[in-house]
């Protein structure tokens, strides 16, 4: 039989019990939706963590101190911050964090528990958290220790509702702090809640707010971007040897860690890793329970169309010929299941993104893989009743009732 | 006559079963029919007709013997090999039609086209042939209609039509007429032997004695042997066969 006649014969095949064919192809259309959707979701997820990370300032690099280095005499310092800001070439800022310890912020009537942030003046440049309104502290003010305050969005609205902050006074546990200015909305990045932070000088930190076993001077993070993706392997480089030789350690074991923005994404991605290995399953167990009915409804159907099969070897089909009209209607059942469960992906995918919340981001590749294992299911799952088929005797075929 | 015969046959047996319940539905049949011929084979339920008809199709093999179809021995013939005679060189006619069903009657005698491998034709080829084969059958006018909408004895035109399609060297008849009244199986009947006047070979199961009668030759099958064999021109079995039969 030539292939129009195969594939007209099984098109009939199938379209004869439309219903039952789309029942049977559930399974199949749910499995390659389920496919598509779920790492629609996932690279929309990914690509906004990536995203918001970038957006805290392209090509920074993160420095932190090792927690648990055995022997390390040395945490990161704020002098380090000044040494790579003098020494490092191929950057253009560097900032610093340390927060205070947990304590009642008053503003009016209103009071909040929270850490202040710590920073310098270069914050707002290095990480790329713009100032709104106002303006943030400077670097005399850093100097002479000011108590002076940049409000997060979210606090800055929290605090004063309509009222404008600007020049207001807050207090910080006992010390009174005035308001510099508000930063744009941020929103949270990487769990950050950039909006519910107050800045206040690092000098200020050192002076007031650390717990008293802490040194004076210690920073949680150090903050630096590099002029350009070409300079930053350098920076990286110059800063370890840096700290090594500041901090007294081996570079090979040293007693911080530099990070790049990329390091943050791999590691948020990696806890993305277990839901994909998950959404794979859910996929998986789909196009197997699909095959598994595929499989079911060509044994049905071999059944009820022996007799068929008879008159059709009796007018000389070869074995070869029935086990093909078999296996292509089993095939043509999972690929135009395939098909519907594409657009049913695509579709879906396109109104969870429409409906807020999720952002989705359609994988071409992901498509190939769902339509490719739903062929290779008909296939796999098709064969067996095929040859079933194939296999019959043509006059015990022929007195089938 | 020394022209090579249609049908050969030296001692086929067909056992079905084995050991103890092993039952011979042949027991050793030799018939030689030459081109040209229309015979008939009358016996009792049971006595090995269909048995000897299958094999004689190549829907069957014998269990042991020797059967020659047009000169090519088919006896040890595969699956796909049978196939392709049935295809190219026969032509069967059911007691029950055997057509497909929600198929038109011109793309059931399209059928045997689509599996011919020697020959591959275009739609509108095939289209042609079928819709001739329905026209010698008398039923141009019904090419578009399925079985459903069509009298038994149209059916069975059909069928006719569909077994004449490949041109075949040998036509065989499993009691064409078992499931018709009286008129269609006069009508069929004399299709039949308007095919046999135009030459073709036809071999046909039968229960009915006057159906019998009117082929210029009759075998007899009992309990899977040849009881007679009418190549003298005998058209009638020396016992009545069909006292069963006609209940
Ligand atoms: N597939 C089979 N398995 C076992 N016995 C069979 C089978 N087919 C036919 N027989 C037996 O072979 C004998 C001949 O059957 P059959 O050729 O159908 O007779 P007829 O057509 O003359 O009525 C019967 O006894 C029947 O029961
Ligand atoms: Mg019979």
């Amino acid at each position: 039989m030539n292939l129009k006649e195969i594939l007209r014969v099984a098109w009939e095949g199938i379209t004869a019990n439309k219903v039952r064919s789309l029942l049977t192809m559930l399974g199949i259309i749910i499995g390659v939706a389920a496919v598509i959707i779920m790492i629609a979701i996932s690279a929309g997820t990914e690509a906004t963590i990536a995203e918001q990370i970038n957006s805290l300032g392209a090509n920074l690099i993160i420095i932190t101190p090792k927690r648990g280095t055995p022997g390390a005499s040395r945490t990161l310092v704020y002098d380090d911050m000044a040494a790579i800001a003098e020494e490092v070439r191929g950057i253009t800022g560097v900032t610093a964090e340390q927060s205070t310890t947990s304590l009642v912020v008053k503003a009016g009537n209103n009071s909040l528990e929270l850490s202040a942030t710590g920073t310098t003046a270069d914050f707002p440049d290095v990480r790329d958290v713009p100032v709104g309104d106002g303006r943030f502290f400077n670097e005399a003010e850093l100097d002479r220790k000011a108590k002076v305050a940049v409000l997060g969005y979210g606090i800055a609205q929290d605090f004063f509702g309509d009222e404008a902050p600007i020049g207001q006074t807050i207090t910080i546990g006992t010390t009174k702090f005035t308001v510099l200015g508000v930063m744009a909305e941020k929103g949270v990045v990487a769990d950050v809640d950039y909006d519910g932070r107050i800045y206040i000088p690092i000098t200020v930190v050192f002076q007031k707010f650390l717990p008293s076993q802490m040194a004076g001077d210690r920073v949680r993070t150090i903050y630096t971007q590099a002029e350009s993706q070409e300079t930053m392997d350098s920076a990286i480089l110059q800063i370890e040897s840096l700290l090594a030789r500041r901090h007294d350690v081996e570079l090979d074991s040293p007693d911080f860690i530099v990070q790049t923005q990329q390091d943050i994404i791999d590691t948020q991605e990696a806890t993305t890793a277990a839901f994909r290995a998950l959404l794979a399953w859910v996929a998986g167990v789909s196009l197997l329970v699909g095959g598994i009915g595929i499989m079911n409804i060509m044994l049905v159907s071999v059944t009820e169309r022996t007799r068929e099969i008879g008159i059709r070897q009796s007018v000389g089909a070869t074995p070869n010929d029935i086990r093909w009209q078999f296996l292509t209607e089993a095939l043509m059942l999972s690929l135009v299941g395939g098909l519907i469960g594409v657009v049913v992906g695509v579709g879906g995918s396109w109104i969870f993104g429409q409906t807020g919340e999720m952002r989705t981001v359609v994988v071409p590749a992901s498509i190939l893989l769902a339509f490719g294992s739903a062929a290779i299911v008909g296939v796999f799952f098709g064969y067996f009743p095929a040859n079933k088929a194939a296999q019959l005797d043509p006059i015990e075929a022929l007195r089938h009732e | 006559m020394n022209e090579q015969p249609i049908i050969q046959t030296t001692d086929i047996r067909k056992i079905y079963g084995m050991g103890d319940i092993a039952v011979a539905a042949l027991d050793g049949v030799s018939v030689r029919i030459d081109p040209g011929e229309f015979v008939s084979i009358m016996g009792p339920s049971g006595s090995g007709k269909s048995t000897l008809m299958n094999i004689l199709g190549c829907l069957d093999r014998p269990t042991e013997g020797r059967y020659i179809l047009a000169g090519e021995d088919v006896s040890d013939l595969n699956k796909n090999e049978l196939a392709a005679i049935r295809n190219r060189r026969l032509g069967f006619i059911f007691q029950s039609y055997n057509l497909l069903a929600r198929t038109t009657a011109l793309k059931n005698v399209m059928l045997p086209l689509l599996y011919d491998q020697d020959n591959h034709r275009s739609t509108a080829e095939r289209e042609e042939m079928a819709f001739a084969a329905l026209t010698a059958v008398g039923l141009a006018d019904r090419a578009d209609h399925q079985p459903h909408e069509l009298s038994g004895g149209q059916k069975q035109r059909v069928a006719i039509a569909r077994a004449l399609i490949n041109d075949p060297v040998l036509i065989l008849a499993d009691e064409p007429t078992g499931n018709l009244d009286t008129r269609s199986s006069y009508e069929i009947m004399e299709l039949l032997h308007e095919l046999h006047d135009r030459g073709r070979t036809i071999v046909m199961v039968t229960h009915e004695p006057d159906i019998a009668e009117h082929t210029e030759r009759v075998i007899c099958v009992r309990d899977g042997l040849v009881e007679s064999d009418g190549r003298d021109g005998t058209n009638h079995c020396a016992q009545p066969v069909l006292a069963e039969a006609a209940i």
